[in-house]
């Protein structure tokens, strides 16, 4: 078998989780790194590989998206394991973990191992999967954790819908636990937000809309944190919001509980002005916040409250975003706006690039007991090479997603992927597009 | 401007021979996705009486039920060279959704909790020809805030115009930061009706109550409905208003709501189908010039 060899000549690598950040090279080697370091190959690459002269550009672990929603099974007019697959490859995204919320829900083995299997098939982006954490995703019985933990479930969760009843999380935890494996809660107490369409407040009174409260975030959290304390179970809270959240998380870590949460970037990077005269696209749940609200997510970014960033992908088709914004379906897309989006904090000065692409690599890798998200000799060749400061504005009409549910369509940003790579082999190439 | 029009047409509608020929030709269709009864005849008189054809669709008798979309609704009559559209819709936002995707006129006949424009400008109306101003008048919405597209729209437009608004009733009856919207804010009737010039009252929704927003009907009557006892509160010629359709004992005694020196409550309707004519011939005037 002949040696699959690319090198990587005249990078800037960083990698987050060493805190390497300086002028070098790396061998991909049969899928893996074989070698890396700071002025590795300075003399130019070895005999017989393939040299890829990165310019001087950010060569860093590709990007780990641990909240993405692939819609396959079930709707894949919306989105399929390959056209998420080619958006992750432009977006920069070597690794996306998708949540259980297909037609059917992924509550069984059979089904995990049917995803796996067209993930393989596609070759894109490596695809993980959470498994429901109950049974058809209908908060009551619990779903067969060790036996999904061993074919290959990452954590458990009911995807958009909250493990409401405090009995059935209870039990949910303590079960887990026998495995170690994490509980991801939507937090939102269903009561309070009934026929909620957007963030309460003078906004969603001025557009006659109901309200989608922040007290109903924050109570959920508080009590699933006293659930936690009592079960020792490992806990973590998706797409945080809202300003108490991030204090009521900021304060259980203070008290040393190995609880873990992250945000998506529509909540540092826009408010629920972006709702402005009932545009759809910024219909998403949780809600786009107050500005406060927006703030204290960018606070628990910098200070490590929130310990990860995903795009929370969610993509739907015009016949669901086209109508009166009550009737309107939630959700966001993301995987092609995850990395300009979080190199934003890098820009704005919020964080260092390290500890901006810390967010999106080595951490969510990390919390999911995941193998991607750094840059070490012997780790899979996961790489993404990034030209951090290019401006340019994101174009709906450019998405690789089948769907096209994004806010953000003709907003100025900067950086994007210019070479991604799963195991060794290029997937995306800037430029080079079929 | 379209005051000054509408007062003009309101002596029009009080000869016998009514008819103009203004809009001779045109077409005018009165969309409700939400049934109505006041409102668009309101608006069918309204354009008869300039002369245009006017054809009324409900959601019963229209392709809604069929799975069309509200869209394709709309793309479908504007494909008839409609020249005014007239919606109602129960959800806040429709009427602005579907005027994005056609190009003749659309007037908002109420969109869900969100504005009932039209309304608004005939309360004004009612009040300009009572009162002779809007300039400085102390007004107070009394009720259910929380579900009202008259409410909306009537804080909007009398803050135009120079009035001041207060909103009286139970916090489970009032939005959210209601106190953002340069109102000031009463849970209690005597309080908040002391030296107010109009007494606003709206439709109490018992629909959507089932004892969620008030205990009762007994008790919203006995703290929040108009008696002369409360309204003895307000100023001596304080004029009484309410946008129909009335549940009298519940937000209104009945006397109270017939009695012509204090209530203005038909003088709003006659005054509905002037503002609305005023509407239509503003509105069609401004097409005349780019008519496909």
């Amino acid at each position: 078998m002949s040696k699959y060899r690319t090198a990587y000549v005249n990078a800037r690598l960083i990698d987050p989780a060493s805190g390497l950040d300086a002028p070098g090279g790396l061998l991909a080697e049969d899928g893996a790194i074989a070698d890396i370091g700071a002025g590795l190959f300075a003399e130019g690459g070895p005999e017989g590989a393939e040299t890829v002269d990165c310019g001087g550009m950010v060569l860093a672990p590709g990007l780990v998206d641990m909240r993405v929603q692939l819609r396959d099974p079930g709707h894949e007019h919306m989105e399929d394991i390959g056209s998420a697959g080619l958006a992750a490859a432009a977006g920069g995204v070597t690794t996306m973990v998708c949540l259980p919320n297909t037609d059917p829900v992924i509550d069984n083995v059979a089904l995990l191992e049917f995803v796996a299997r067209r993930a393989r098939e596609v070759k894109l982006a490596k695809v993980h999967c959470y498994a429901a954490a109950t049974r058809g995703m209908q908060g009551t019985q619990l779903t067969e954790y060790g036996l999904l933990g061993e074919a290959g479930a990452v954590a458990f969760t009911d995807a958009e819908t909250a493990i409401a009843d405090a009995k059935t999380m209870q039990r949910a935890l303590s079960y887990a636990s026998t495995f170690g494996h994490i509980i991801m809660q939507h937090p939102e107490e269903p009561a309070l937000c009934d026929g909620g369409a957007m963030n309460s407040g003078e906004i969603a009174s001025r557009l006659g809309l109901s309200g989608l409260p922040p007290v109903a975030e924050v109570m959920m959290i508080e009590r699933d944190l006293r659930l936690v304390e009592a079960t020792g179970g490992r806990w973590h809270a998706a797409h945080v919001s809202t300003a108490a959240s991030v204090e009521a998380i900021r304060q259980a870590k203070k008290r040393g509980m190995a609880v873990t949460c992250d945000t998506a970037p529509h909540y540092f990077a826009l408010n629920e002005v972006a709702v402005g005269d009932y545009r759809t696209f910024a219909k998403v749940r949780p809600p786009l916040r107050g500005e406060d609200d927006r703030q204290a997510i960018v606070e628990g970014l910098r200070d490590g409250t929130i310990d990860a960033i995903a795009s929370d992908h969610s993509p739907y088709d015009q016949d669901s975003k086209r109508l009166p914004f009550a009737q309107a379906a939630f959700g966001i897309i993301g995987l092609e706006t995850l990395l300009p989006l979080t190199l934003e904090l890098y820009h704005n000065k919020h964080l260092s690039l390290s500890e901006a692409l810390a967010l999106i690599t080595c951490r969510p890798a990390d919390l999911l007991g995941l193998k991607g998200g750094r840059l070490a000799k012997g780790a899979q060749a996961d790489l993404v090479l990034i030209e951090p400061d290019r401006p340019w504005k994101i174009d709906e009409v450019a998405f690789r997603s089948k769907s096209k549910n994004s806010p953000f369509d003709g907003r100025p940003v900067q950086g994007h992927a210019l070479r991604t790579v799963v195991d060794g082999r290029a997937i995306f190439i800037h430029g080079r597009e079929g | 401007m379209l005051l000054d029009l509408a007062d003009s047409y309101v002596e029009q509608n009080r000869k016998l021979n009514k008819a103009l020929s203004l809009l001779q030709g045109r077409t005018v269709i009165n969309l409700f996705f939400e049934s109505s009864t006041r409102t668009r005849t309101s608006f069918e008189l309204a354009g008869k009486r300039l002369g245009a054809d006017v054809i009324n669709m409900s959601v019963s008798t229209s392709s809604i039920k069929k799975g069309e979309t509200l869209i394709d609704t709309a793309m479908t009559l504007n494909a008839m060279h409609t020249d005014v559209l007239v919606v109602r819709h129960s959800d806040s936002g429709a009427v602005k959704l579907l005027s994005e995707k056609v190009n003749c006129a659309v007037m908002n006949a109420g969109d869900g909790s969100h504005e009932h424009p039209t309304q608004a400008l005939l309360d004004a109306l009612t009040i300009r020809r009572r009162k002779g101003r809007l300039q400085g008048l102390t007004v107070a919405i009394c009720g259910d805030v929380l579900h009202s597209r008259v409410a909306r729209s009537n804080i909007l437009l009398l803050h135009t115009m120079g009035a001041r608004v207060r909103v009286i009733g139970p916090p489970t009856l009032l939005p959210s930061a209601i106190d953002r919207f340069g109102v000031e804010v009463f849970h209690d009737m005597r309080r908040g009706l002391a030296d107010c010039d109009i007494v606003m009252m709206l439709r109490l929704q018992t629909e959507r109550m089932q004892g969620r927003f008030v205990p009762s009907v007994r008790e919203y009557f006995h703290f929040f409905g108009l008696d002369r006892e409360k309204l003895a509160a307000a100023r001596d010629d304080a004029l009484v208003m309410h946008p129909g359709p009335m549940n009298r004992g519940v937000e209104i005694d009945s006397e109270l709501a017939d009695d012509l020196d204090r209530s203005a409550i038909r003088e709003q309707v006659e005054m509905g189908v002037a503002v609305r004519m005023a509407c239509i011939d503003l509105l069609t005037r401004e097409l005349v010039g780019n008519a496909p």
